[in-house]
């Protein structure tokens, strides 16, 4: 039985029966795998996650939320191959471009996840062992000739693989927050709810990465070989041309020496804009969230659209001054599928990016009379 | 490590040899058991190609997440409203309960129940036929309720027809920011809005059956969005005893309708209502408002955006009964002040605001009026502008004709 097993990794090629050098990312330019495996990006050697040869991992200023789960992002390109710059949009990725995101919690007792500030950086370095995390899914976003496409892969209950599932999936899972614990349905969207975050310009519905723009991305990581800026080290490998000097840079939602202003607009942006933009999904409520948007098309004294349930009786967006007022923030804060923001992607609230947005609405002169 | 590392490759091994997707162990367990279809029918959803018909087996599907469908040129078919049900009681994810972001997109002929919010929204997309589709609350109507029924918004060529919508905390029936809608043929029954269109233009709203809504047919347009409504004909409805108190979400724009209102037209332009019959409506059996009597103040003014309702012609219809017991303290009030105890509203109530920027002489132009040339109906004036300190109860000079609007024409639609 072991002997059969064996040859059948070794057939199939499977990162989970290999070691790490003789593993490299697959480019699949029309065929979705059925296993995560089969893309070669990541694979489990001694206990430990270990990135393939030139998967490099990579962080973003002000992350997007996704109830508390921990994020291992990972870009990889084919040789020869490059990205190029631009300032505000998504990076021009080139055809076989494969960037990952890896949901994850650390465990608690009694098969809890735990609340606990993201360490992806810490445990990247330092060995990424699975004793104590529970990986949940892992997203795919493949460059093809076609287009972008979004692959959701499931991991077992061993841990050992992911498998595709296209229609998504839903596992209740309970978070340790240390005081309190509370179960909460962990959703994975299936491919359509993918483009319902990365779809961002409903018209023409074309999906792309949402996180390695320049401003998400311009700030420094802990790689295996040091600390260095991201763009400087996408540079460098050979994934990125065209780095300017100066790049512009989000603001660390938690970075308490960025202004107000600033990390709530950050934390708007990458939670928020990639529908609340003028030709996203969300542009049929005329709410805008871009960081440079302003006055009523951000909120400020305008009437909800459509909101339904999501008014929670409160009369306009923002109201300054008021954030026990504002729909903005009783979105944020609700976790009825029917009044909640975002749509998709959480089933907890955020306490802490509320509580953001509250202070920031909080400081805003004026009323809305 | 070695013994974990194969027990790990068997169990990829045994997922394979059973080729399952589904098989996964931490899957959670489905409280109402779906049925063998639902198991497989976000997947097919998921794989549909343009021209496909996917059918709907007569039966209770019971979902926990929304369902979504992004391929253009799909066609998705029961075996009527009241056979192939999709139940979302006990939803636990989405916002609604089927989305379609596709266009040449049919679906027909069969129910959505108890979605957690809106039931059928349909996100930018041309040629959108919904039809003999039931979206109902099956509780009846409550504010926890979902907010809309069928909603298309940001589409082009919609055709609903045969539809039934019920129990919607916001609209059962309604069209945003689209261009050239027809709906006909419907019934919409306790919903807050019966039918609802919203900054559209060219729509045409007949043979409908609004009753027992908060509102029956509304025509709103709201600021700050992608395109300004315009142009609305509603004829040959019967709108009938919208009275059901207003369960809405205070802050929606229709939380602010009174209950017993039969038609309302708000911020909206170029609408003719003729040929319907409208009756029992407690509030007023035609209300025609601006946005300013609401929550729109100079805090949130939109630049460009036109809040004044002009252009609104009202003619041979036939109206019974109504404006008796309107909705709220200060509408009853105005009604005992103007018309006595046992006095009504008339057919026609306007909130008064006009845009005095466009007067010549002292008045607004004729083809912008309100016109109401329908034999003895009038029309009350509740001085919105003044603070509603001076209102008039007959307006004099309002019966006059504009011209008929054109027929909205879908091609391929008789």
């Amino acid at each position: 039985m072991i002997k059969r097993l064996l040859l059948f990794c070794a057939t199939l090629g499977l990162i989970s029966c290999s070691s790490k050098t003789d593993i490299a990312p697959v480019f699949h330019a029309n065929e979705n795998p059925d296993t995560l495996s089969a893309w070669g990006l990541l694979h489990i050697d001694r206990g430990q996650i270990e990135l393939s040869d030139r998967v490099l991992p990579y962080d973003l200023n002000t992350p997007l939320f996704s109830d508390y789960a921990h994020k291992l992002r990972t870009v990889w390109m084919p040789d020869g191959t490059t990205a190029n710059y631009q300032a505000r949009e998504t990076f021009d990725f080139p055809v076989g471009t494969i960037i990952s995101k890896t949901f994850y919690y650390p465990k608690g007792t009694d098969g809890r996840v735990l609340k606990s500030p993201d360490t992806t950086q810490a445990r990247l370095k330092s060995g990424f062992n699975l004793d104590d995390v529970r990986l949940v899914e892992t997203r795919l976003l493949v460059h093809r000739e076609t287009g972008w496409a979004a692959l959701p892969y499931v991991w077992n209950a061993d841990q050992s693989e992911a498998t595709l599932k296209r229609a998504g999936d839903l596992q209740i899972l309970t978070l340790d927050a240390g005081e309190t614990t509370k179960d909460f349905a962990y959703v994975v969207p299936n491919s359509n709810q993918c483009a319902g975050c990365h779809a961002t310009n409903a018209t023409t519905k074309e999906i792309h990465p949402i996180g390695p723009r320049a401003r998400h991305l311009n700030r420094t990581f802990n790689y295996a070989d040091g600390e260095a800026g991201q763009l400087t080290k996408w540079k460098a490998v050979g994934y990125l041309q065209d780095v300017p000097k100066t790049a512009p840079k989000s603001a660390t939602w938690k970075d308490i020496s960025a202004s107000l202003d600033e990390r709530a607009r950050a934390y708007l942006d990458i939670n928020c804009a990639h529908c609340h933009n003028p030709v996203g999904p969300a542009d049929t409520s005329g709410l805008n969230l871009e960081p440079n948007a302003s006055a009523v098309a951000l909120g400020r004294c305008k009437l909800p659209i459509a909101a339904g349930q999501g008014t929670g009786n409160r009369l306009f967006d923002i109201v300054p001054g008021k954030p026990e007022d504002s729909i903005l923030t009783y979105r944020l804060a609700s976790t009825d599928p029917a009044a909640m923001m975002p749509e998709l992607g959480r089933s907890l609230a955020h306490t802490e990016g509320v509580a953001l947005i509250e202070a920031w609405i909080a400081e805003m002169d004026g009323d809305c009379s | 490590m070695h013994r974990t590392h194969l027990m790990g490759a068997a169990t990829l091994a045994l997922t394979l040899v059973f080729g399952l997707t589904g098989c996964s162990a931490d899957t959670a367990d489905v409280e109402s058991k779906p049925s063998d279809f639902a198991q497989r029918f976000q997947d097919m959803l998921l794989d549909a190609k343009a021209g496909d018909v996917i059918v709907i087996p007569a039966g209770t599907h019971n979902f926990q997440r929304s369902l979504s469908l992004n391929i253009d040129g799909v066609t998705l078919r029961g075996a009527g409203m009241d056979q192939s049900i999709l139940s979302f009681k006990g939803q636990i994810a989405g916002a609604e309960g089927l989305l379609v972001t596709a266009s040449d997109f049919t679906i027909e002929d069969l129910a959505i129940e108890d979605s957690v919010g809106d039931a059928l929204k349909v996100n930018e997309g041309n040629n959108i036929t919904i039809r003999n589709v039931r979206t109902e609350w099956t509780n009846g109507p409550d504010t926890k309720n979902g907010a809309y029924g069928i909603y298309p918004v940001q589409t082009t060529n919609v055709l609903m027809e045969g539809n039934v919508a019920i129990g919607a905390s916001d609209a059962g029936i309604y069209v945003g920011q689209s261009k050239n809608v027809i709906v006909r043929n419907n019934r919409a029954e306790y919903n807050v809005a019966g039918i609802e269109i919203e900054n559209t233009i060219d729509a045409d709203v007949y043979d409908n059956v609004a009753i027992n809504n908060t509102g029956g047919i509304l025509v709103f347009n709201m600021p700050a969005l992608s395109q300004e409504g315009h142009t609305t004909r509603i004829f040959n409805n019967n709108i009938t005893e919208n009275n059901t108190k207003n369960f809405g979400h205070k802050g929606t724009p229709v939380a602010s309708v009174p209950a017993g209102s039969g038609i309302v037209i708000n911020s909206n332009d170029n609408v003719e209502i003729f040929g319907n019959e409208i009756k029992d409506n407690r509030t007023a059996n035609i209300i025609i408002s601006s946005v300013y009597s609401t929550n729109y103040s100079e805090d949130n003014t939109v630049e460009g955006y036109d809040a004044y309702p002009e252009s609104i012609y009202i003619h041979d219809n036939v109206f019974s009964g109504g404006g008796d017991r309107p909705d709220g303290l200060d509408l009853k009030a105005l009604k005992v002040a103007l018309y006595g105890l046992k006095g009504r509203f008339p057919d026609v109530l306007w909130d008064g605001f006009e845009d005095t920027g466009k007067y010549v002489d002292g008045k607004m132009p004729a083809k912008l009026r309100i016109c109401l040339d329908n034999g003895d109906a009038t029309m009350m004036n509740a001085d919105g502008p003044g603070g509603y300190k001076n209102p008039v109860a007959k307006v004099e000079g309002v019966n006059c004709t504009l011209p008929r609007l054109a027929a909205v024409s879908i091609p391929g639609v008789e």
